[in-house]
């Protein structure tokens, strides 16, 4: 009731307030600033500390759970690259992880086209049920996986691995892809029905070339999801020779009652190089679109 | 368009049908992918769960209705196992990363732009590192000769070995250090979007910091708060290779969340039966959320 009573003496005051403490507020302002940068330096230190102890006890000769190195060595690294303990591991990744992430790529590219383009009564429902895919928790059916893999003989089996990594990932792939089909406008492609050309000449030629960008980002992000996957190869996958690196870590790391802590740093610093480069690639092609605007361009 | 029509649409009718089944054919690869790999293993789930289901073999299965989930719910582990995951989800997700990764979003709007970059590459490289790397690494802060007891140390602080006093709170604070960067991402985008006249004029209303805050800032981004609410609660409630990293679900269960229940029930115990009725209780709570997801979207759309 005050407030509307002298809505006109209520708004000058700060005005003039402004204009007296002008100095003062910029001050604060500029205190308040550094209060903030210096917090979130000081977290970020913090935040490190994991970080920089896997990168120093890599050098450590003495693998200990210290955030020291007295002398750096470079016999971690030597002492695992190797056949069996990095190269094996690090290929069956690759092979499964790159497999899986193409099969799913190209599944979710099909699928992404009718469902970006055609209007039906069924599109509805799939994307629902698509979507309601992307949350349900794969760890909870990875029991009833393997008791089918087993009376399939699919345990055990790489391609088996395969299949259902890309599976796995599919919903999430498809749900992006569609997405980004979206996106690309529907004239272009009239022009070359008009001409005769058909769905998939039209996907191959006309929309594709369109959405590079959206095809690489979700080629990227199955791909650093899958290479990260650990309860699934752990569950399927039987043989030590058949394991990849998100497992052999595993195994490295219980094997040995005195686990070498300086070996197993540095073959996870192995390990994780391929996802953060990609990550990098993945933040720079995005840019500003993906949130991290200047983080990573600096 | 009267008689004739009515007989000539018959053709064009199936032709639209079969149409609109050549349309729908390069659906066909994922659709089998799915219902092989996704649905085939939940409609597996549901069955076995209602089965004495062993790690030996099909042949001794019988079916034995609610048997599994009365024991479940009689089962001491099994409570265990749902206050953990409990304790798990609200304390390093809805709390931890949600809280943590909102107010980095809002300290790093205010920050200068070279420590903007640092903070988030910091927080980011923890996230994109794989899970079992970021377990094996924070296995190595908590533990009893690590990094944080030395940090404790050198500041004079009592130290404790935390894997097996706490290790509860090493997990959730693991899974805090390894997820927040996904929140932060989520408000960063949504902190960019709220109109900065919004805030302006209650800061000249005399509004503080917090109550910009509170008053303004989060009712306008409350949607993207409720999608990064649901979205880090479903990837937390499957969290297993951390866990199993750091700690195996011990010392005794202390950290046996339900994934690691599940699997210790599977495949230690061989009770596939049994960890299957378990894996289903996960599998709905993840559905329910997944579908209160899908309505929040929906309702965005309309």
């Amino acid at each position: 009731m005050a407030v509307t009573s002298s809505p006109r003496a209520v708004r000058v005051r700060p005005e003039a307030d402004r204009q007296a403490v002008g100095g003062t507020r910029r001050r604060r302002v500029a205190t308040g600033r550094i209060a903030v940068n210096a917090s979130l330096l000081v977290f970020s230190a913090l935040y490190l500390v994991p970080l920089l102890w896997m990168l120093l006890a890599s050098v450590n000769a003495h693998g200990s759970f210290k955030l020291t190195v007295p002398s750096p060595t470079g016999d971690n690294f030597r002492q695992i690259l190797n056949t069996d303990t990095t190269y094996r591991p690090m290929l069956n990744g690759l092979l499964m992880c790159g497999g899986g992430t193409l099969l799913c790529v190209v599944c979710s590219v099909l699928a992404a086209y009718p469902l970006s383009r055609f209007r039906s009564r069924l599109r509805r429902p799939f994307l629902y049920t698509i979507l309601f895919s992307t949350g349900l928790p794969i760890t909870a059916v990875m029991i009833p996986v393997y008791s089918m893999f087993v009376q399939v003989n699919l345990i055990d089996s790489m391609p088996g691995t395969t299949l259902f990594l890309a599976a796995a990932a599919l919903p999430f792939g498809i749900w992006l892809m569609k997405n980004f089909m979206d996106g690309v406008p529907l004239v272009l492609e009239e022009a070359a029905r008009i001409d005769g050309a058909n769905a998939m000449q039209v996907l191959w030629r006309i929309v594709l070339p369109l959405m590079w960008p959206g095809v690489i980002v979700v080629t990227i992000f199955t791909f650093i999801g899958m290479w990260g996957n650990f309860f699934v190869p752990f569950i399927l996958l039987l043989s030590p020779e058949k394991l990849p690196a998100s497992v052999s870590v595993f195994t490295f790391l219980s094997a040995h009652d005195q686990t070498q802590y300086g070996q197993l740093s540095a073959f996870s610093i192995i390990y994780s190089i391929p996802v953060v480069m990609l990550y990098l690639v993945l933040a720079r092609r995005l840019g500003g679109g993906f949130a991290l605007g200047g983080a990573l361009k600096g | 368009m009267t008689s004739s029509a009515a007989t000539a649409t018959a053709g064009p009718r199936r032709g639209r049908a079969v149409g609109g089944l050549l349309r729908g054919m390069p659906l066909l690869p994922a659709v089998v992918l799915l219902a092989v790999f996704l649905a085939g293993p939940i409609a597996y789930c549901v069955y076995y769960a209602f089965t004495d289901m062993q790690l030996t073999g099909a042949s001794g299965t019988h079916f034995v209705g609610f048997d599994n989930f009365t024991r479940a719910f009689g089962d001491s582990d099994f409570v265990n196992a749902v206050v953990l995951t409990l304790v798990f989800v609200v304390g390093s997700a809805v709390v931890g990363q949600n809280t943590l990764g909102l107010a980095l979003a809002v300290l790093m709007e205010k920050a200068t732009r070279p420590v903007r970059a640092v903070t988030s590459t910091v927080v980011i490289a923890a996230w994109v590192l794989p899970e079992v790397v970021a377990g094996y690494l924070m296995y190595a802060f908590f533990f009893q000769q690590g990094s944080l007891n030395a940090i404790l140390r050198g500041l004079h602080l009592p130290q404790q070995n935390w894997l097996y006093t706490l290790p509860i709170l090493a997990v959730c604070l693991a899974n805090v250090w390894r997820g927040t960067a996904f929140s932060m991402l989520v408000y960063s985008a949504a902190l960019n979007d709220v109109p900065q006249e919004l805030v302006e004029a209650a800061e000249v209303d005399g509004a503080g910091p917090w109550q910009r805050l509170w008053r303004v800032t989060l009712p306008v981004i409350r949607r993207s708060v409720m999608t990064n609410l649901m979205l880090i609660t479903l990837q937390t409630l499957s969290v297993f290779g951390l866990i199993y990293t750091m700690t195996r679900g011990g010392p005794g269960n202390k950290t046996e969340t339900l994934p690691v229940f599940m699997y210790q029930q599977a495949f230690t115990s061989s009770l596939i039966g049994y960890g299957t009725a378990v894996a289903l209780v996960l599998l709905v709570v993840g559905a329910l959320f997944s579908v209160v997801y899908i309505r929040m979207l929906k309702m965005e759309e309309d």
